[in-house]
């Protein structure tokens, strides 16, 4: 026996997909990927009309779906997060049906609850065997973890999992059992190697930003979190990795032990985890080069499911034991909440990702952002729409002061602490002010009614909505 | 002063602005902006001071801004202007 077909087409008519149904695809190919752009092609040319794409990210290498929407081949697109280009068409309102935002752990919940349900999941395999086996650590597309995809195969009803390097049965070490697979599919290529992982992250040389990070690192040793056992999340942003830098510096000095690293995982986490400074790696996606041979070669680097890092299906998920965890933000209204779905102007350009679901589990959870940026303010009284409630906000931290979060009945020990050890404490409205005499105050921007998105917290109740823009 | 040749000023860098100024019979002023939307009317003002303080009546200036605040506009508009003074 043997689950491989020729080509996307034909696995695409073996899985008789049909009009009105929903398709999905993960995002471990970044911004290298091919396969959603090969198999929506194939689609189009079966003739096969209104699918829902529910995609864990869209990038701007995805384009040509603005495409498929206007022929009416996409009707509708579920995904965690959206890079500008299609935000851009979306928010021009050339979709009837407003994009669902989800989060990486509400999308896989949403899943295993029912209330998300997969016809056809298609899933890049950068290796597999002809039993659908298969694993993103190895083959010329290597891309390492591949966390965002297990809840795909494992709940749609047809699996289709499409690889450029095909091993013969039984593939060792694989992520994705051939249990949930139905079809396999060989093409040439299913990315290019450079959008999928960057060759470096770099640290931030930017004085700002190295300022900024300073001032997290230092909260995080005010807050008495950085002790053994020691539990962090740090995304891939030049600051935010600054900010890890500093915090290993601490751990190494000190001698102390975390117990685990968490998230899109960068060289910096790796090197954490090789000077001891964790006991393990939670990795649901590898950002750099590093960490996928470091996924491949350490049995300490450990591949995590979307659910088992976020989610909120399971008994319990990897963010409900984080101690800290480090965000960014385009806004933060006075009350907190945190907008990183769109830009300044309205238009999406990103989503929650993990943004909301780390928050709401980390003891701490730490924004870390300019003042201001091209003349836009950090701080608004209310962002445009919010990604992530401002109750699970604790800090925000700028290179000209800190806000503690003390609206909801929290905190309050927290900023005392902050004070003692002499960090530039103020108030959010500070902030606000601040960047406003510096810049000016920015008049509102002109949304219309018409919701183009709508945004789902977590737990699948609806957070927000995004407006297109006039 | 007079704008008797071409010049420029600033970088396309986030928070810069680049001004670039021409000879021209009439004044003609056109701003592009990352942040139009949230700040023409302060950026039109900035220019319009500088071009005043500095008595000019005629010329080209265009300005494509990446998000500088008002100092910056002003300096590189004034540095513009000077480097197109006529000096030569």
């Amino acid at each position: 026996m043997s689950k491989l077909v020729e080509s996307i087409k034909k696995a695409v008519e073996l899985v008789e997909l049909k009009d009105g149904m929903t398709i999905s695809f993960h995002h471990h190919m970044r911004n290298g990927d091919f396969v959603l752009n090969m198999v929506m092609e194939a689609i189009a040319e079966l003739g096969i009309k209104d699918l829902t794409v529910n995609a864990s990210s869209v990038f701007d290498v995805h384009e040509p779906i603005i495409g498929h929407i206007k022929n009416g081949v996409v009707t509708g697109i579920e995904c965690n997060y959206m890079g500008a280009k299609v935000g851009k068409a979306i928010c021009e309102g050339i979709m009837e049906k407003p994009v669902v935002f989800r989060t990486h752990g509400g999308r896989p919940s949403d899943m295993e609850k029912g209330t998300s349900v997969i016809d056809v999941a298609f899933i890049a395999a950068p290796t597999a065997d002809d039993m659908g086996n298969c694993t993103g650590k190895v083959g010329k597309s290597a891309c390492g973890s591949m966390g965002y995809a297990f809840a795909d195969a494992m709940n749609a009803k047809k699996v289709v999992v499409i690889t450029d390097n095909l091993v013969q049965y039984p593939l060792n070490d694989f992520s994705i059992s051939e249990v949930y697979v139905d079809y396999v599919v060989a093409v040439d290529q299913i990315g290019d190697p450079k959008g999928i992982v960057s060759g470096t992250t770099k640290i931030t040389r930017d004085p700002v930003g190295l300022k900024m990070a300073s001032y997290a690192a230092k909260v995080i040793d005010a807050s008495g979190l950085l002790k053994d056992g020691f539990s962090f999340q740090t995304g891939a942003g030049g600051a935010t990795l600054a900010t890890a830098k500093y915090v290993q510096d601490m751990m190494l000095e000190r001698g102390i032990k975390g117990s685990y690293g968490m998230g899109g995982i960068t060289k910096y986490m790796v090197e954490m985890l090789n000077n001891g400074c964790f006991q393990a790696l939670l990795d649901v996606q590898c950002f750099d080069l590093d960490a996928v041979e470091s996924i491949r070669s350490n049995p300490r680097h450990m591949e995590v499911s979307a659910t088992h890092y976020a989610g909120v299906s399971g008994k319990s998920a990897g963010v409900d034991n984080l101690d800290v965890v480090l965000l960014g933000a385009t806004q933060v209204d006075v009350d907190f909440n945190v907008n990183v779905h769109t830009d300044s102007n309205g238009y999406i350009m990103g989503g929650s990702g993990g943004h909301s679901d780390t928050a709401a589990g980390s003891k701490l959870a730490i924004i870390i952002a300019p003042l201001s940026r091209a003349r836009l303010p950090l701080v608004v009284d209310r962002c445009l729409c919010t990604t992530t409630p401002g109750s699970t906000i604790d800090v925000v931290v700028t290179q000209r002061g800190i806000a503690v979060n003390t609206k909801y009945g929290k905190n309050k020990e927290l900023k005392e602490k902050l004070i003692a050890a002499k960090l530039p404490v103020c108030e959010i409205e500070d902030l606000k002010a601040m960047a406003e005499e510096l810049c000016g105050v920015p008049k509102a921007v002109k949304l219309t009614d018409k919701v183009v998105a709508n945004i789902l917290y977590r737990d699948g109740t609806l957070l927000d909505t995004i407006k297109a823009v006039k | 002063m007079k704008i008797t040749s071409t010049a420029v000023a600033g970088t396309l860098e986030s928070s810069d602005v680049y001004v670039k100024v021409e000879p021209c019979d009439a004044l003609e002023i056109s701003i592009e902006s990352v942040v139009y939307n949230q700040f023409a009317e302060e950026i039109e003002a900035s220019v319009k001071n500088v071009l005043n303080e500095m008595g000019v009546e005629s010329g080209k200036i265009s300005i494509n801004d990446k998000g500088a605040i008002d100092c910056v506009i002003q300096a590189r508009v004034e540095t513009a202007i000077k480097r197109a003074g006529g000096n030569k």
